[in-house]
């Protein structure tokens, strides 16, 4: 069975050309960057090249490029970083939305006597600015809000909170893994300190990441014990994942067009038809501003597992809110954050979509997804009720 | 993804008895929206209304939540109530091949709807816990999801349940908040007899404080210590002022959201088996 796959959110297809530009730098250009000989002086050519490409797409510089193993990382990093740069100062402030990799390192921080904000979302997951510039005050060492949610897509002002923040002396990080690639930035016209990138979720492989950080911005590193990466991320460099996901950026750039075009319009052509032929639908974050690629959608009276191994057996992979399928036993704290009811929260599916996705794809969802449902809420006592009193 | 045996995928796929008896001799329901799932089981008797000749269910949750529904409804036909009492949740995971461990509420929430239906047949107070909220008796332990002392203690029993991790997965207590795990933990520990040893141990009236430092080395290494880590938690004792106990937290524990609860226990059982006036704090070390 072919694949239609539409978790790009939560990882992506290496692209072919991405592929071939770190093929070599296993078996044949194995060298080591930081060698006197040729050998790794060539290796450390490639590197340097990538980190330029990365710059490009950011808008940055390459000496503001730190690369990482991975998105968790980077975020960890940042986090890290400005509590040792400014020890005195006891307060962090973050959002209820974020992901795990923010939102732990936080709650672990206030066992250490750290004061966390955890900033509030509103129905449709916009966040409040007032409440952000309420909150940072001279104790604030830093503020980390996501770019865009990976649940539901939803975009927050950025530029507006960093301004925010930097007037207030606080350093400021996002975890923008959701959205390069997908929507434009230049960190030349920005006031971001730190931001976070992840290869895997723009057609790099998995095992590489990316920290933006500031020329001039206070930096303490996380992994000490070597000098690569000017001293700000200690370990041999992950070579060909690095020329790799400088590579996707390069193409990122390219491409950038179409996820704000033709990946736009699928998706919402699925959210049109799709809400036109399930009643008792609603689109999560449908009232905010919005990744062009990302779908989350609640269906009521059903459960999302089911769903989603009901798609799985057509081919179809899309991902959840609800509980079941991750193990834990509430549904997802984004959408409970939102306020999402229970009811809608346990049947939100959420589609991702790439430029890979095809129009054909999304037909095939539009077809299958609507007697998936019908079935289980045939099956469902709540579906049941409400199918007895149409 | 889940690691769903090929049994519990077909009876997803294609369950068995979906729908409902119109004339139901008894209809059993438990769980609800809110804690992401539900069933509602309908049972058919034979004229002389001892003996399944139909049942049905409807369910609202996750896949093996519908597979363990089929199972049920297949494993009761012919059965008389009697037989279909002794039905374990157990049973109802061995017919479908197994449940993945996180999974197992499902085959319990099977048992206890036929629990419910046969009962209300019956006319008897079923021996529910207040999975929808409802009441019943007993005392509630997790407000999560509306879970009583009676009915964990219960499913502790039958599936020689050792960890708060295997209640979690078995009834969802303790899933959500975990602010009942401690209590859990007590429940455990009354389930599976270590309240007897408590009882022997009970401590002496007037403690010297050589005698009080060595008892709560003892009650942390031999009572607390060993219930961390089956959570795969620790503690390490930092220091013994008088009556305040200082300890940090290790492993599990040292991340853990109710970090705070785990200090609660063990101030409870150090006060419990050593003297009512130790305090515990916990500190980084």
């Amino acid at each position: 069975m072919k694949e239609i796959y539409l978790d790009n959110n939560a990882t992506t297809k290496v692209d072919e050309r991405v592929f071939e530009e770190m093929r070599p730098y296993f078996c044949e250009l194995y060298g080591n960057p930081s060698s006197m000989h040729f050998f790794g002086g060539q290796v450390q050519k490639k590197v340097d090249e990538a980190r330029g490409r990365v710059a490009a797409l950011l808008g940055a510089a390459s000496d503001e490029i730190v690369f990482t193993a991975c998105g968790t990382e980077s975020d960890n990093a940042a986090i890290r970083s400005a509590i040792e740069v400014f020890p005195e100062k006891r307060h962090i402030i973050t959002s209820r939305v974020e992901h795990p990799a923010v939102l732990t390192q936080c709650r672990n921080l206030t066992k250490r006597g750290y004061r966390v904000t955890e900033l509030n979302v509103d129905g449709e997951g916009r966040l409040n600015l007032k409440e952000l510039a309420d909150a940072v005050d001279g104790d604030t060492a830093i503020v980390s809000l996501m770019y865009a949610n990976n649940e539901t897509g939803v975009v927050f002002p950025i530029e507006e909170a960093a301004r925010i923040v930097k007037e207030k002396g606080a350093l400021f990080h996002t975890d923008a893994v959701q959205a390069v690639g997908k929507i434009p930035l230049d960190m030349a016209a920005s006031s971001i300190d730190m931001l976070s990138l992840s290869g895997h979720k723009l057609h790099a492989p998995k095992g590489v990441g990316v920290l933006y950080v500031r020329r001039g911005t206070p930096f303490r590193p996380f992994l000490v014990g070597g000098h690569q990466e000017r001293g700000r991320r200690a370990g041999t460099e992950n070579t060909a994942s690095i020329i790799a996901m400088g590579k996707a950026c390069e193409v990122a750039h390219l491409h950038m067009g179409e996820e704000s075009g033709r990946v736009r319009d699928m998706r919402d052509r699925l959210e049109r038809e799709l809400t036109a032929l399930i009643p008792h639908t609603r689109i999560n974050g449908g009232g905010a501003e919005r990744l062009p690629n990302t779908l989350s959608i609640a269906m009521e009276f059903v459960e999302g597992e089911g769903i989603l191994l009901l798609l799985s057996e057509k081919g179809i992979c899309a991902s959840s809110g609800s509980a079941c399928t991750s193990g834990s036993l509430e549904p997802s704290h984004v959408l409970r954050a939102m306020g999402v009811p229970f009811t809608c929260a346990h049947g939100s599916i959420r589609f991702s979509l790439s430029r890979f996705t095809t129009d054909a794809e999304i037909d095939a969802v539009i077809r299958e997804l609507p007697p998936i449902i019908k079935r289980l809420r045939e099956m469902s006592p709540f579906g049941r009720e409400y199918l007895a009193k149409q | 993804m889940w690691d769903y045996t090929d049994k519990v995928k077909e009876h997803f796929l294609n369950p068995r008895n979906v729908g409902e008896i119109t004339d139901a001799d008894a209809v059993g329901e438990v769980g609800s929206l809110a804690c992401g799932d539900a069933l509602k089981l309908f049972i058919k008797l034979d004229d002389k209304k001892e003996r399944i000749v139909d049942a049905k269910f409807q369910t609202f949750g996750c896949g093996s939540a519908i597979a363990s529904s089929s199972a049920l409804t297949e494993m009761v036909k012919g059965k008389t109530l009697d037989e279909a009492l002794q039905v374990t949740n157990q049973q109802i995971a061995d017919f479908l091949g197994g449940l993945p461990e996180e999974k197992m509420h499902c085959s319990v929430m099977g048992q206890e709807a036929l629990e419910a239906a046969i009962a209300k047949f019956r006319g008897v107070a079923a021996p529910k816990h207040s999975h929808d909220h409802v009441e019943t008796e007993g005392e509630i332990v997790c407000k999560c999801f509306g879970l009583t002392d009676l009915f964990l203690k219960k499913v502790i029993l039958s599936n020689k349940l050792h960890t708060v991790e295997q209640v979690t997965h078995f009834t969802k207590a303790g899933g959500a908040c975990g602010g009942c795990i401690p209590k859990i933990k007590e429940l455990i520990a009354e389930v599976t007899g270590e309240v007897k040893k408590v009882a022997q141990a009970a401590p002496p009236v007037k403690l010297t404080n050589l005698k009080r430092m060595q008892l709560i080395q003892e009650t942390l290494e031999n009572e607390i210590r060993p219930q961390l880590w089956a959570d795969g938690g620790d503690l390490e004792l930092i220091d013994i002022d008088g009556t305040n106990v200082q300890v940090a937290f290790r492993k599990a524990c040292a991340g853990c959201a109710s970090s705070g609860n785990t200090a609660k226990f063990v101030e409870q059982k150090l006060r419990e088996l050593v003297s009512g006036d130790i305090n515990v704090q916990e500190v980084q070390g």
